[in-house]
């Protein structure tokens, strides 16, 4: 299960946090911090998966920006890497070229597409295009 | 209105903050919105109140506190439109949790939301409900969502399964409704449903165990064929990845599979076609397709053995092994892990792929094939592991080393084939990392030594060694000054050379040179010091021709500001100035520390009784000094610790018998404080409460008098005024043990006055206090008029073998509500056959005479034909009343 997903830039600043665990709200930025310490140096040559406390974080690295997901010890680190390979590629599809920017202006559709990507911390639809045209519907209805 | 488009306030707010050039700036502007929207909040504006809420959502993400938009949420949810809602959820999910009391009004707003004819709606609060719903809400809303799984709608379906997947986590009781439904999910053909039905599945499974057994009856075969033909489905844009079409849905299914193969025999068995199917066609150049094999290895390892499969699978983790990818690396180690249960020999081939991975640039994976190393050490391979883990040590990163460290000596400890190699190995990791050496390893590595009486010249001249070269190392130089000051003489002489070494000259002063560097050197720890003083102290009787340049490095210390150095420094002076005679009987060599009993001492505390079987193995020579050593280890006094200080008779007495510093092995660990020791030696003796400790030294003393003359002597000077005939030796003493309260003398002299005037208390019948195949103890007892809680226990101990005793010596324990004085054994030598006896008298003052019944605990040591002989016992017959 993903216990929470991150988006981060290179200085730090979370562009999203999605928590499906409960946390306090200091907890939270503890993690933010700590999480981005823990990948924002480390080698692109070295693997995606670093152990953070309990738990291990999947990240990846998409020009400034840092996915992170912090998933169970037994869960398959590869499909992980996986599934944020194929966030980026929805919302690289949704704002079509997506940058920090667009992340920044529209983090309300950001946590949208999310909602309908992942829910209660398991993958909830597998398609590009089945979330692009839900989104579609969804921004109908505005 | 949509509140994005029109009046792009919330875009102006965005920018306005990103302009900000310092943080100061970005909080004034954070302030003046949220002033703004606090002001929004209390005038109940409905116009902009998503768009408010979307500001506040910011702020929240940029760190600052954002509680008084909580209601607003709920009012945004309670409001009909959809654009309000979706706001209105959001910042349900994104500003509240599971925990807050607020989510309970909200529970009414989902229920409506749930039943909408909107689908979007629905949706909407499927999605709010599956992210935070409590256990409270679980319960509430969980017909609904059960009644959603059936929705026409695959979008809904989809939402509800997950959001089921919630529910029964919060409460499992309710799996049991969910486990039809859920079943039938697993045969949808829309992806998005069939994947989160198969994690419900899965769920499901975790938390029922009758969940488990209906979907292994009911779907493993149809799971098989899903599985089937998902593998041999034609390219599907759709779902490609890689050229796979959905890799998730593999491993969803796999995983489940996994679940319901494992432990059952049929199950595993209907599924080994397609698991051969899936290990050998799957693509492997592509992270995707490596993620499926990965999850398909995990479920060969899991299911029920099939051989043929298992080869597979060890064969695809040796290929990931190899991989150039680092991430596919790691997962091997991962999968390596569990694999050694299964085939730990197919593991074991891999090894030097393995070794190469923990001096990888990468901390995950060296951490991981760390911890495989770990479970691959068997006797055969430690010693060329061991060598190359040591080798590593040297160049490792300092933050791996700790990890490192811990790991190599815990191979070491448990593998050792011998304890050269082991002690080798020790000083090579002291050397190179004493710094994370934990304590109590070092300390295991001083019983070892301890016991390998050939290896003490060895070992001291390998310390020494290893000192000059790497002195910055603290376990190290512990280690070196507590052998130095054990074993120096074999340091200078060469004792006990071993062909292997190459012979070293090394004088008197070049061993003293070692210890004062370490009490000089800034850098030393407190401890260490105290371990340098005690051997300094050792080596002054050793090398008597050093004698007073220890003395002066002793002196050097009496203005140290620790008062544990200033107080010994001040003692061990007064001892090599004053009282030479004493001083070789006090700096003895430590008797060999029990190792079965320190290994079990280790992950506990140890029991004050439990120990007492560990004299059984000691060594205890004559001499009150060496006697109280062993129950010094008995007991288990922290030694690393600066016991207290403490001016008291019987902590002095501790101190002098070298129990207090002295690097005594046998302690479990360092968070030991020396005044539980105390207590547990108070405990095992049952001596009064700890403030009468004059008692306490008293009795130690008394245990052996017998034996050492000037001791004893000293000790009848004490407690019998009437007896004079003390050695040189004891006036000193005397002195040193001057802070012996006035009452002990009291009751001694009253005892000597009674011991003159004769019993003629009331009688009591004599007893068996303990009787073995070798030893019979008699008590019998008198009471003096004056004082009625005193009696006068009188022992007789007879030989019942046929053999003499010699060396015999008597000691007891009572619990705290008594004292105890022993009196001096008529002799120590007991006639075999009973030909003869020894008497001994025992003074036990009850003070709680009349309610709690006198008990004794007993302990008789002695020689047979040289060989230590031991006996324990208990005596609770004694008559009522004393």
């Amino acid at each position: 299960m993903i216990r929470f997903i991150l988006l981060q830039n290179r200085q730090g600043k979370t562009r999203l946090a999605k928590y499906y665990v409960p946390l306090e709200e200091s907890e939270k930025h503890k993690v933010e911090y700590e999480v981005h310490r823990l990948v924002v140096n480390r080698d692109p040559k070295f693997t995606n998966f670093v152990e953070f406390r309990t738990h291990k974080v999947i990240y990846r690295r998409y020009a400034g920006l840092f996915f992170s997901m912090c998933v169970d010890i037994t869960d398959n680190e590869l499909a992980y890497l996986e599934c944020i390979h194929l966030f980026v590629e929805i919302l690289d599809h949704f704002f079509s070229n997506v940058c920090e920017l667009d992340l920044v202006f529209n983090f309300h559709k950001v946590y949208l597409i999310l909602d309908e990507f992942i829910l209660a911390g398991e993958l909830q639809e597998t398609s590009k295009k089945a979330i692009i045209e839900r989104m579609g519907e969804l921004e109908k209805q505005e | 209105m949509n509140p994005f488009s029109s009046g792009t306030r919330l875009r102006d707010m965005i920018r306005s903050i990103r302009a900000c050039k310092t943080a100061a700036e970005e909080r004034a502007v954070v302030r003046k919105e949220c002033a703004a929207i606090r002001s929004a909040v209390s005038e109940n504006d409905n116009d902009y109140r998503h768009r408010n809420l979307a500001k506040l959502m910011f702020i929240h993400m940029l760190g600052y506190p954002t509680h008084f938009g909580q209601m607003e949420c709920l009012k945004l949810i309670a409001s009909s439109g959809f654009p309000e809602k979706r706001i209105g959820y959001l910042g349900l999910m994104l500003l509240l949790d599971e925990r807050q009391e607020v989510l309970m009004l909200v529970t009414n707003s989902v229920k409506q939301d749930l039943n909408h004819s909107n689908q979007y709606i629905v949706g909407l609060a499927l999605c709010a409900l599956g992210n935070i719903c409590s256990a409270e809400m679980a319960r509430d809303l969980a017909p609904e969502v059960e009644r959603l799984l059936q929705s026409r709608d695959p979008n809904i379906r989809k939402k509800a399964a997950l959001c089921s997947i919630r529910i029964v986590k919060k409460v499992p009781d309710l799996a049991e409704n969910f486990m039809s439904p859920a079943a039938v999910l697993l045969k949808e053909k829309h992806h998005g449903v069939l994947i989160t039905g198969l994690q419900l599945c899965t769920d499901l499974c975790k938390v029922s165990e009758e969940a488990l057994d209906y979907f292994r009856k009911k779907c493993t075969e149809g799971l098989v064929k899903v599985l089937k033909d998902v593998v041999n489905s034609p390219y599907a844009p759709e779902y490609d990845i890689a050229g796979i079409t959905d890799p998730f849905l593999h491993i969803r299914l796999l995983r489940l599979l996994r679940i319901l193969g494992h432990g059952d025999a049929d199950a595993s068995d209907s599924m080994n076609d397609i698991l051969a199917q899936v290990a050998t066609k799957t693509e492997t150049n592509k992270n995707a397709g490596n993620a499926i094999l990965y999850e398909c290895v995990q479920t060969i390892m899991s299911i029920e053995d099939n051989s043929g499969l298992r080869v597979l699978a060890i064969n695809i983790l040796g290929r990931f092994l190899s991989n150039r990818d680092n991430n596919i690396r790691y997962v091997a180690l991962n999968m390596l892990m569990k694999a050694i249960q299964v085939d730990a020999q197919a593991v074991q081939r891999h090894r030097a792929t393995i070794l190469e991975c923990v001096k990888d640039l990468d901390a995950s994976i060296r951490k991981r094939a760390l911890e495989l190393i770990y479970l691959l050490v068997n006797e055969t391979n430690v010693k060329p592991l061991t060598k190359e883990l040591i080798d590593y040590l040297e160049v490792s990163d300092e933050e791996f080393k700790g990890d490192l460290t811990a790991k190599i000596c815990s191979i070491v400890e448990k593998f050792s084939p011998e304890k050269i190699w082991y002690i080798d190995q020790m000083l090579k990791v002291l050397s190179e990392a004493g710094n994370y050496v934990k304590n109590e390893v070092w300390h295991a590595l001083i019983v070892v030594i301890s016991n390998a009486s050939d290896l003490h010249g060895y070992t001291v001249r390998s310390l020494f060694k290893a000192f000059q070269t790497s002195g910055d190392q603290e376990s190290l130089v512990r280690v070196a000054v507590w052998c130095i000051g054990e074993y120096g003489e074999m340091l200078v002489n060469n004792i006990g050379m071993l062909d292997i070494e190459d012979p070293v000259t090394v004088t008197e002063s070049d061993a003293v040179d070692v210890l004062e560097i370490v009490m000089k050197r800034h850098t030393s720890e407190i401890d260490t010091r105290e371990m340098s003083l005690i051997a300094l102290l050792k080596l002054s009787s050793r090398f008597p021709a050093c004698s007073e340049r220890i003395r002066d490095i002793i002196v050097q210390n009496k203005g140290s500001l620790v008062l544990e150095l200033q107080q010994r420094s001040i003692e061990f002076n007064s001892i090599v100035a004053k009282h030479q005679n004493i001083r070789s009987a006090l700096v003895e060599r430590m008797p060999v520390l029990d190792e079965t009993t320190y290994s079990g001492k280790r992950p506990g505390t140890l029991p004050a009784t439990g120990s007492t079987s560990t004299g059984a193995s000691l060594n205890i020579p004559n001499g009150v000094a060496k006697s109280a050593l062993p129950l010094v280890d008995l007991l288990d006094l922290g030694s690393d610790d600066a016991p207290p200080p403490s001016s008291s008779g019987g902590d002095f007495l501790n101190d002098l018998l070298g129990i207090g510093v002295s690097p005594t092995p046998s302690m479990s660990g360092s968070s030991k404080s020396p005044t539980k020791g105390t207590d547990v030696l108070l405990d095992l003796l049952s001596i009064g409460t700890p403030p009468a400790q004059n008692n306490f030294s008293n009795d130690l003393l008394s245990m052996s008098t017998n034996n050492g003359p000037s001791f004893s002597s000293l000790e009848r000077t004490q407690s019998l005024s009437s007896q004079v005939s003390s050695p040189p030796g004891a006036a000193p003493m005397m002195d040193l043990l001057d802070s012996l309260s006035p009452t002990v003398s009291m009751t001694s002299n009253s005892l000597a006055d009674m011991n003159l005037t004769g019993d003629n208390g009331l009688v009591h019948q004599p007893i068996v206090a303990f009787q073995s195949k070798s030893l019979k103890i008699m008590f019998s007892f008198s009471k003096k008029p004056g004082s009625p809680q005193t009696t006068l226990i009188t022992a007789t101990f007879t030989n019942l073998s046929s053999n003499d005793y010699t060396e015999f010596l008597f000691q007891a324990a009572v619990p705290k509500f008594v004292q105890l004085q022993l009196e001096t054994a008529s002799s120590n030598t007991l006639p075999a056959s009973g030909n003869g006896s020894i008497t001994q008298t025992l003074s036990v003052t009850n003070s709680q005479q009349g309610q709690k019944a006198l008990a004794m605990r007993l302990r008789v040591q002695y020689k047979v034909n040289g060989e230590e002989g031991l006996e324990l016992g208990q005596v609770n017959n004694f008559p009522h009343g004393l």
